[in-house]
């Protein structure tokens, strides 16, 4: 009996040394050091830290450019969710119960989930190449090339500080729903078919097929996406960096906390002044995921 | 009289059906019209760049939309060669094969572990790896370059683990790739039936037989998904290579891609950069198309836990 305990106990041990080890020191230890960081004045390579207290956190709160990162990822935390799931809302539907019947999926609902698929499997480094290329300022840009044919270009997707950061979020919307079609369809395929039959033969029509008893059924799905979304809004960083003029700009107009955190770390190296960012970007994170913790936490319906 | 009923309610079936088809109305083309306009909006760009792989750099800066006068494949070979992408890519393969192995290798055990050994302790330590879930890995960014790079002085590993190893990178991706994964594969072990491990013990079986032999094989739908889940997560990593290889020959595919085109001067080869666009997505939608069915629900099935 001793010797089965000792066996389980070793056999416990072995078998989470190597992740717990791996974890303590890779991804703990760096987000302790984090906060102690952030109250030092560390400054370049080998330069010695001194405490210096919460005077970042002071001086961060009058960085106009963190501010303005601050309002962009709050923008895309709003906008971002919102307009993805709309979208795909109403293809998964389409797809699904769009058929002719009302209840079935319509004929190549396969092709459209694989080609709308195509942008989540791609690196968004790689998407930020392919939209900087696609966002061209002149006649060789695939969409301001016909826009100057027909008279209205050129569009300054990337260069006009009033357009740029629409051309992030239209670029990150496109990557995303693809995503959220399938998921949704995945979800809609767990509704009985009878349901929809049943709403039919009472006399629904497609949009209130669509509102009474799409969306109510589909409400978990929903949210479960709305916090994915959320969490990608406010961890944008590889679109605006690769893809924006001056990684963020131009003139700061497309820039994220993210951006800001690494620049300050990595290019000025102000590791302390970058890990006070870090650690408003922290709250800020593990706030939201508690809120949408909290708010989603309602009745199920079962089906 | 069965046969009689089943007839009736096969006509008023079809009476339905025929009813419902007239409500609903012909939406079936406008359906088709929207569908078509989002995969377009998918398509043309990847198509226009796969396009320009092939023209020259001339007809780059003309008109956008115009057809190559030749087909320059040459292009390829200066964006594999001369660009560095056959290293890069190489380079990726080399991380991402070693990097999800491991991954997979210790995440399922430290997951098994957690789903189904009740100990003092293991509540906390499952929270402990979940709760990286929620932790933006911006804050970490600072203090984990340190990390690896006092790795790299310790004795005899340190220079196959410091900053500018692919080890170091692998390591790193498999840490911050455990919350989901033993998040998701915890959620699943628990879900297997225990009796067929437990006849295996009284038979004699060891507690590592009965993971490796038994309950690995079963959870199999689970390893399968979080497999497909991290190789795409970590062959599309961008920011932690980046911090973390500085040496232009260690790159992985991310950085030399994005590097093209922020490096961007006149001097520049952007007929090279579309081949280099082009090199970097098509496999991608190669295996992706062939895989769809499990790549699809392996993505999915995460989010729906």
């Amino acid at each position: 009996m001793f010797f089965n305990r000792y066996r389980r106990g070793l056999f416990i041990t072995s078998f989470l040394a190597a992740p717990v080890i791996l974890y303590l020191v890779y991804v703990i230890a760096p987000y302790i050091q984090a906060f102690y960081i952030a109250m030092t004045d560390w400054r370049g390579v080998t330069a010695t830290p001194r405490f210096i207290g919460l005077d970042n956190f002071v001086r961060l709160f009058n960085d106009t450019v963190f501010w303005k990162a601050v309002t962009h990822n709050a923008a895309l935390l709003v906008l971002l969710p919102l307009i993805t799931i709309v979208i795909a809302l109403f293809f998964a539907f389409l797809l699904n119960v769009g058929g002719a019947q009302g209840v079935t999926g319509i004929r190549g609902s396969k092709f459209y989930r694989v080609v709308f698929f195509f942008p989540q499997v791609l690196a968004v480094a790689v998407v930020a190449v392919l939209f900087q290329q696609v966002f061209r300022p002149d006649a060789s840009g695939m969409l301001n090339g016909p826009l100057m044919a027909l008279g209205l270009g050129p569009v300054g997707f990337l260069s006009d500080t009033d357009i740029a950061f629409w051309s992030v979020l239209g670029v990150m919307v496109w990557q995303a729903v693809g995503f959220y079609v399938v998921l949704f369809s995945a979800g809609l395929a767990s509704i009985p078919k009878d349901m929809f039959e049943a709403a039919q033969i009472d006399g629904a029509s497609r949009v209130s097929l669509f509102f009474r008893i799409t969306l109510p059924l589909l409400w978990d799905t929903v949210q479960t996406a709305w916090v994915y979304l959320g969490i990608l809004a406010l961890d944008v960083f590889a679109i605006v960096w690769v893809m924006t003029l001056q990684h963020g700009g131009p003139d700061r107009s497309t820039t994220v906390m993210a951006a800001e955190i690494y620049r300050n770390a990595f290019e000025h190296f102000r590791f302390g002044y970058a890990s006070a960012l870090g650690v408003v970007m922290f709250f800020f994170t593990v706030g939201f995921a508690i809120l949408s913790l909290r708010l989603s936490r309602r009745e199920r319906i079962e089906y | 009289m069965t046969t009689m009923i089943s007839w009736t309610a096969a006509n008023s079936r079809k009476i339905a059906r025929d009813e419902r088809k007239r409500r609903l109305g012909p939406l079936g083309v406008l359906t088709h019209v929207a569908l078509l306009i989002w995969t377009l909006l998918v398509m043309v760009p990847i198509l226009w760049t796969f396009l320009a792989s092939v023209k020259s750099e001339d007809e780059i800066f003309g008109d956008a939309w115009s057809l190559p006068a030749m087909l320059r494949w040459d292009n390829f070979a200066r964006a594999w060669e001369q660009a560095h992408i056959g290293q890069y890519m190489l380079n990726s393969v080399i991380v991402v094969s070693f990097s999800t192995f491991g991954t997979m290798l210790i995440g399922s055990m430290a997951a098994y572990v957690l789903a189904r050994y009740p100990f003092r302790g293991n509540r906390a330590i499952y929270l402990l790896f979940v709760s990286g879930l929620a932790f933006p890995v911006y804050l970490a960014l600072t203090p984990l370059f340190f990390v690896v790079q006092n790795m790299g002085t310790i004795p005899v590993v340190g220079p196959y683990i410091g900053l500018n190893t692919h080890a170091g990178v692998v390591l790193v991706y498999i840490a911050y790739s455990m919350p989901f994964t033993i998040f998701f594969l915890s959620a699943f072990f628990r879900t297997l039936p225990t009796a067929v491990g437990e006849a295996a013990m009284v038979d004699g079986a060891s507690h590592t037989r009965v993971f490796f032999q038994i309950m690995l094989p079963m959870a199999r739908p689970g390893i399968i998904s979080i497999t497909i889940f991290n190789v795409l997560g970590q062959w599309n990593q961008y920011q932690l290579p980046l911090i973390l290889l500085q040496e232009r020959d260690k790159w992985v595919l991310t950085m030399g891609i994005a590097d093209i085109s922020t490096a961007a001067g006149y001097d520049q080869d952007w007929s090279a950069l579309f081949a280099a666009l082009t090199l970097a997505i098509l496999p991608m939608l190669i295996v992706y198309t062939v895989f769809q069915r499990q790549i699809q629900s392996g993505l999915t099935s995460g989010a729906l836990k």
